[in-house]
C-alpha cells in the first residue's frame, strides 16, 4: 500500500509548494498562466499518454472555451463560476464533434484530422463577430467567487490552484480507475481491447470528450486570468506547444505535463533575454532578434526531444530511479 | 454578358482558375505527402515549410545572385532536394522504428526551425516577386481573360503531376518504389539498397514541394507563413483523397481547389474553411477517403 500512496503524498506537496509561491515573492499571474497550460497539457496528456491518440487539434478546444467564458462573463453578464462552466461546456460539446468524425480514422490520419478541425474552427474564429476578430474579446471581468472577490491576484490566485487540484484529482481518478486501465490497453493493443470486447470506439470518444472539456477549463479559467480571450489561444501553433509542453515533460506521466507546461512557458518569457545574453557574450547581433524566433528554439526543442529524450524530464527521472532501485536486486 | 445563377461568366471562370491554381499547390504538395508516407511511414510536416523555402529561394535568387525565374525553377527544386537528403540521413532514419506520431512530431519541429530562420531575417510580411516576362500579360480568349502566368501554373503542374505518376506508375524504377512500399525487406532481399531509395524518396518529395514553392512566388505573396497556411488545407485534402492512389492525390487536389474557387463566388465567408467541411462530409460516407482503401 505504501507504494501506491507514496506519490499521492508526492502531488500533496507538490501543490502545497505551489501554494506557498506567491508568499516567496513569485508573481501570482505568472503562476496562474502555468497553471492554466499545465491543466491544458495534463488534459492533452490523458489522449495522448494513456490512449495513444495523437490530437493535433488541442487549441480548438482552449480557445472555444476560452471565448464562449469570455463572452459569458463580458456580454450576458454570467456569474463566474457559471461562465466557467458554459466555457468547458462548449469545449465538450466541440470535443464530442470534433472526436466523433476524428475516431473514424486511427492513427497519423486522426491526427491531421484533428488539426484540420481546429483550424476550420480558427477561421470560424476569425470571421466570428463575437471574437472580436484580430483583436479578441478585452477587459473581461473576474466578478466573484463563491463570494470572494477575484479582483484581487491573491485570491484568484488560490481559486484557480484549487481550480487546477480539482481538474488534476480528476485525470488521476479517471486513469487509475477500470475506465482508464482500458484506454490504457487501447494505446499498448488496440486490436486486443477489440477482441476482448471493449467498445473501442466508445472508449476513445469519451477520453477526447474529457479531455477536450479539460482543455476547455484551462481556456476558461486562462481568459479570468488574464482577462482577454485571442486567436492566440485557438491557432494551430498552440496545438503544437501543449505537445511540446508533455513531450518536453514526459508523455505518459501525471506531473510530465505540469512540468513541461512551466518550461515552455517559462522559455517563452525569457527568451528575450538569453538572446540579449548571447548577444553580448557572443557578439553576434543576430541573438538579440531571439525573442521574435520564439518558434526556431521550440522548433529545435522538438526536434532534440523527439530524437533523443522521449521520455521527456520526468519520464527519464523516473526512468533513472527505477533501475536505481532494480540495480541492487542484482548484485 | 453571360450570366450563370446571377455572376457573370467571366468572373466565375476567374474564380475557377483561380482555384485550378491552388488546386494545382494542393495536388503537387499532396502527391509528395503520400509518396513520402508510402516510403517512410511518415507524414512530412514539413512539406509546407520546404514550399515557402522554395519560393523563397526563387526570391533570394533574384534578389542577391539575379538568377531569374527560369534558372531557379531548376535550382531550387534541387537545393531543397538536397536539404531533403541531410534532413532524412541526419534526422529523420532514426525514427523509423518508432510510431508514426514522432515523424509527425519531428518534421513539426523542423517547419518551426525553418520558419524561424526565415521570420528572424524577413519578419513575418510578405516579399513581392515579379512574375517572368515571358508570362506577363493575359491572353483573350473571347468568353474570358486568361492571365498568362495562371495558366502556365496550371499545365506546368498538371505537367509535372502526371510525369510524377508515369514514373511510378510506369516504370521499372517505379515498380521497384511501389515493391519497396509493399515489402521493403523483400525488396532489399533481392539486392536494391532501399536505405538510398528511401533518401531519395524523401528527396524527391520535397524537391516537389520546392517546385510548387517557386510557381507560387509570383501569385502569392513570398511570406515565411505561406507554407504552414497552406500544409493544414493539404492535410485536409490527403484526408479527403485518401493516401492510396497517385492519380486520386492529383484529381483530389485539383477538384478541391476548384470546389474551393466556387465557394469564393457564391460564398466568401465559407472560402477558407470549405475543404474543411467537406473532409468532414467525406469523413462521415467515407471515413477511408474517396481514393483509399479501408485497411
Amino acid at each position: 500500500m505504501t507504494a501506491a500512496r507514496s506519490p499521492l503524498v508526492g502531488y500533496a506537496a507538490l501543490f502545497l509548494g505551489i501554494a506557498l509561491l506567491p508568499a516567496l515573492g513569485v508573481y501570482p499571474i505568472f503562476v496562474m498562466k502555468v497553471l492554466c497550460y499545465a491543466l491544458f497539457a495534463c488534459a492533452f496528456n490523458l489522449l495522448i499518454g494513456f490512449t495513444g491518440l495523437l490530437s493535433f487539434g488541442h487549441a480548438a478546444f482552449l480557445g472555444v472555451a476560452a471565448y464562449a467564458c469570455g463572452h459569458a462573463l463580458k456580454v450576458w453578464g454570467f456569474a463566474t463560476p457559471l461562465g466557467l462552466l458554459f466555457g468547458t461546456a462548449a469545449a465538450a460539446l466541440a470535443g464530442a464533434a470534433f472526436g466523433w468524425l476524428a475516431i473514424r480514422r486511427s492513427g497519423i490520419y486522426f491526427s491531421m484530422i484533428t488539426l484540420a478541425l481546429s483550424q476550420m474552427l480558427y477561421f470560424v474564429f476569425l470571421q466570428a463577430p463575437f471574437t472580436g476578430g484580430e483583436d479578441g474579446l478585452q477587459s473581461v471581468p473576474r466578478g466573484h467567487f463563491l463570494g470572494l472577490d477575484l479582483g484581487t491576484d491573491l485570491v484568484l490566485y488560490y481559486v484557480v490552484l484549487g481550480i487546477f487540484i480539482a481538474a488534476f484529482w480528476l485525470i488521476y481518478r479517471t486513469v487509475h480507475s477500470p475506465f482508464g486501465q482500458v484506454l490504457t490497453s487501447i494505446r499498448e493493443n488496440e486490436a486486443r481491447a477489440t477482441s476482448l470486447g471493449y467498445d473501442v470506439e466508445r472508449f476513445k470518444l469519451v477520453a477526447f470528450v474529457l479531455s477536450a472539456a479539460l482543455a476547455g477549463l484551462a481556456g476558461a479559467t486562462k481568459t479570468l486570468v488574464l482577462g482577454f480571450a485571442t486567436l492566440t489561444d485557438a491557432v494551430w501553433t498552440t496545438s503544437g506547444a501543449v505537445i511540446l509542453m508533455t513531450l518536453v515533460g514526459g508523455m505518459g506521466t501525471m506531473v510530465g505535463p505540469i512540468v513541461g507546461a512551466l518550461v515552455i512557458i517559462a522559455l517563452e518569457n525569457k527568451i528575450g533575454d538569453v538572446g540579449r545574453w548571447l548577444a553580448e557574450t557572443t557578439g553576434i547581433g543576430w541573438f538579440n532578434g531571439l525573442g521574435e524566433s520564439v518558434t526556431l528554439v521550440t522548433g529545435l526543442i522538438f526536434i532534440v526531444c523527439v530524437l533523443a529524450f522521449r521520455r521527456g524530464l520526468v519520464g527519464e527521472l523516473m526512468h533513472l530511479l527505477e533501475r536505481r532501485r532494480r540495480e541492487p536486486d542484482r548484485r | 454578358m453571360t450570366e450563370i445563377f446571377g455572376i457573370p461568366l467571366p468572373a466565375l471562370l476567374g474564380q475557377l482558375l483561380l482555384g485550378l491554381v491552388n488546386g494545382s499547390f494542393y495536388a503537387m504538395l499532396s502527391l509528395g505527402l503520400a509518396v513520402i508516407f508510402g516510403m517512410l511511414n511518415i507524414i512530412n510536416f514539413a512539406h509546407g515549410a520546404l514550399y515557402m523555402m522554395g519560393a523563397f529561394l526563387a526570391w533570394m535568387g533574384l534578389e542577391y545572385l539575379g538568377l531569374n525565374y527560369w534558372a531557379m525553377l531548376l535550382l531550387a527544386p534541387l537545393v531543397v532536394g538536397v536539404l531533403g537528403i541531410l534532413i532524412e540521413r541526419l534526422l529523420l532514419q532514426w525514427l523509423y522504428k518508432l510510431d508514426h506520431l514522432y515523424g509527425l512530431l519531428l518534421t513539426f519541429g523542423i517547419t518551426l526551425v525553418t520558419e524561424g530562420v526565415f521570420r528572424s531575417f524577413y519578419g513575418v510580411s510578405g516579399q513581392p516577386y515579379p512574375v517572368p516576362e515571358a508570362l506577363q500579360g493575359a491572353t483573350n480568349l473571347g468568353f474570358m481573360i486568361l492571365p498568362n502566368y495562371r495558366a502556365w501554373v496550371v499545365v506546368a503542374s498538371v505537367v509535372v503531376c502526371l510525369a510524377v505518376w508515369a514514373l511510378i506508375e510506369k516504370t521499372s524504377l517505379g515498380a521497384t518504389l511501389r515493391a519497396g512500399t509493399e515489402n521493403p525487406r523483400l525488396v532489399q532481399a533481392f539486392g536494391i539498397n532501399v536505405p538510398r531509395m528511401i533518401t531519395l524518396t524523401y528527396a524527391g518529395g520535397v524537391a516537389l514541394a520546392a517546385f510548387a514553392g517557386v510557381l507560387a512566388a509570383p501569385i502569392l505573396q513570398v511570406s515565411p507563413l505561406m507554407g504552414s497556411n497552406l500544409i493544414i488545407v493539404v492535410f485536409a485534402v490527403v484526408v479527403i483523397g485518401g493516401m492510396g492512389s497517385i492519380l486520386g492525390s492529383i484529381l483530389t487536389g485539383l477538384g478541391l481547389g476548384v470546389v474551393e474557387g466556387l465557394t469564393k463566388v457564391f460564398y466568401p465567408e465559407a472560402s477558407s474553411t470549405v475543404v474543411f467541411v467537406v473532409m468532414a462530409i467525406v469523413l462521415l460516407v467515407r471515413p477511408a477517403g474517396l481514393f483509399g482503401k479501408e485497411k
